[in-house]
């Protein structure tokens, strides 16, 4: 994979105080990274530091190998990328107007500007709007001119900040299809800052976890979803049971952990009077009326009372308490059939290999 | 009551028969005032473009004199421009006190502020991620600044009128520096000062409606730019 670009030793620092500080990041060509964490994290200040739109304050920025920094050179680089933000920020004129801009701050040619604005206006289906101006457009449709004003300019790589932070549902949906295709047909670079872990989910081949102005964990989607290396990354990404416990026994292939007086088994190897954190997706736990009549693979079987039921849409968050704190997510449906209500006994299962393990503020391991 | 409907009839008689008196009034008026406004755009959009776009320590109170400035009294400019053009005074030698020169010259200090202030607001209160938006475009300083002024180009109009509406109107520069001499630095509020003290009611209402009429027509656009929204 080749490097487009590289970030060594970045800093941004605003009134005194470190907002940014990335030792070492590339993002590689044709790739989509997301940048995802919350809010305050420092994702929108590490975009303006990576597009130099805001100086750094330290460190270096290398595109495609070449360190940019001089005012030259940072022109010549803001020539070659797109930025879009969450505001669509257009121009006070017509949508051919604003999509033409980033060809006519390069002064192309009449002909070459036409057929570019004409390209992107419609791979992003918004055609008919052509001459209309930019004041009378909606929300989703501002954002699409935006869009194409950005992939106008042929960028070699695309910044894009909250894009979809302030659609309504079904247009952000709409939307993101379009963006991820645009992106997937031009192959262009993306890196994308978004608080939303599902927007990240489906556009993304690596994402990066940011908190206090720091990458805390970069990785594909499904281990940064799956693997998480802290709590706080455990927390952002949706894991909802997070528990602190003792290894107290190491056995072939697995441990036993001891939270709160109950024994959990986990697939891993770490040896005795090891502090760890467990981490529990709420999918992963299934829940039944009684425990199962026949010994089954389950190891972790753990009868509790049912302290809080939330509808979340298509499936349904269970609280439950059986010697320590647990969360399962069940569907609609099998929440009717197993009759859940707040206060009812239930006994909660889930696999010694669904459990993520952490050691406290250091490397994790499934 | 009678002297005002008499002095209204009057003054329809003059505006509609096209007086040639009050007709080179207005001429001379608008080009006065017109060719001050067109000064001030320069001074007053340019510096205020600056001192919008740039950090600068004192910055703070570069803002609240051309603020202050946008109210500043015109018989006071026109005393200092009287003071600097009077025979003996540091611009004597130039002779152009009472003369359509120095009027244009102390209407141009009066609506200087008033241009710079209204193009210091309305370009700083852009969207500040505009800025960014049109640098990641891959503009230069130049070209940015460009597309802000036409991104800004209806308060800047208001700004233009403002200054245009602050001098036609605006009588004690005028007087003290033109000197209200007739068919040579007569404007229509000296004319209306004049007639009035006269007792000629009917040409200081005629006078008068044409002003109104200007006020009228300046208002109307800035109400029309005020109305209008911003683009997403």
């Amino acid at each position: 994979m080749t490097t487009i670009l590289e970030a060594r030793n970045l800093k941004v620092i605003r009134g005194g105080s470190l907002l940014v500080d990335v030792p070492d990041l590339a993002i590689f060509e044709g790739e989509t990274l997301s940048l995802i964490g919350p809010n305050g994290a420092g994702k929108t200040t590490l975009l303006q530091a990576l597009s130099f739109l805001t100086k750094p304050s330290g460190g270096e920025i290398l595109f495609r190998g070449q360190a940019v920094g001089t005012n030259h050179r940072a022109l010549e680089y803001r020539r070659r990328l797109a930025m879009v933000f969450q505001e669509p920020l257009l121009f006070d004129t017509t949508v051919f107007e604003n999509v033409a801009s980033g060809p006519k701050i390069r002064r192309l040619g009449a002909e070459a500007i036409r057929k570019a604005v004409a390209e992107q206006l419609n791979r992003f289906g918004i055609s008919h709007l052509r001459d209309r101006s930019a004041r009378t457009l909606s929300g989703g449709e501002a954002q699409r001119t935006s869009l194409a004003r950005a992939f106008a300019i042929q960028p070699e790589i695309l910044f894009l900040d909250e894009p979809f932070a302030s659609l309504d549902p079904p247009t952000r949906e709409a939307i993101i299809v379009d963006l991820g295709k645009a992106i997937a047909e031009t192959g262009t670079t993306t890196a994308i800052a978004t608080h939303d872990r599902n927007e990240a989910l489906r556009l993304s081949d690596r994402i990066a976890m940011m908190d206090g102005g720091r990458i805390v964990q970069i990785g594909s989607p499904s281990d940064v979803m799956n693997r998480p290396v802290d709590e706080l990354v455990a927390a952002f990404v949706g894991i909802e049971t997070i528990l602190h416990g003792l290894v107290r026994e190491k056995q072939e292939g697995s441990i036993l952990v001891d939270v709160d007086g109950s024994e959990i088994e986990v697939a891993g190897d770490l040896e005795a009077g090891t502090s760890v954190i467990l981490c529990i997706r709420p999918e992963n736990v299934t829940l039944s009326l009684s425990p199962p009549a026949s010994p089954t693979s389950v190891r972790n079987v753990f009868p509790g009372r049912i302290r809080r039921i939330t509808p979340l849409g298509l499936v349904v968050k269970v609280e439950i308490a059986c010697g320590f704190p647990l969360v399962a997510y069940v569907t609609g449906n099998a929440a009717e059939d197993l009759n859940l209500r707040e206060g009812n006994e239930v006994t909660a299962q889930f696999k010694a290999t669904s459990i993520h393990l952490c050691q406290k503020k250091s490397a994790c391991k499934t | 009551m009678d002297i005002i409907v008499e002095g209204i009839r009057q003054a329809f008689i003059l505006l509609f028969t096209f007086d040639p008196e009050v007709l080179g009034i207005t001429w001379f008026s608008l080009k006065v005032s017109g060719t001050a406004t067109f000064i001030s755009l320069f001074l007053g959009m340019s510096v205020g473009t600056v001192v919008a776009l740039t950090q600068f320590p004192g910055r703070r109170l570069v803002v609240t004199l051309i603020n202050t400035g946008m109210g500043l009294p015109p018989v006071v400019v026109g005393l200092f421009v009287t003071i600097f053009l009077w025979r003996n005074g540091p611009f004597g030698i130039l002779e152009i006190l009472y003369t359509p020169t120095a009027m244009i010259i102390a209407q141009a200090i009066i609506a200087t502020p008033i241009v710079m202030g209204i193009s210091l607001a309305a370009i700083q209160h852009l969207p500040r991620k505009l800025r960014l938006q049109i640098l990641a475009l891959g503009a230069t300083r130049l070209q940015m600044t460009m597309i802000l002024i036409r991104e800004a180009r209806l308060p800047l109009l208001a700004a233009v009128m403002a200054g245009f509406g602050g001098v036609i109107s605006e009588v004690g520069a005028s007087i003290m520096v033109g000197g209200n001499i007739k068919g040579y630095t007569r404007v229509l509020t000296t004319a209306t000062v004049m007639e009035t003290s006269r007792g000629n009611f009917d040409i200081a209402i005629a006078l008068s409606i044409i002003l109104l009429l200007f006020a009228y027509l300046i208002n109307l656009v800035l109400t029309t730019i005020q109305q209008r929204e911003r683009p997403r």
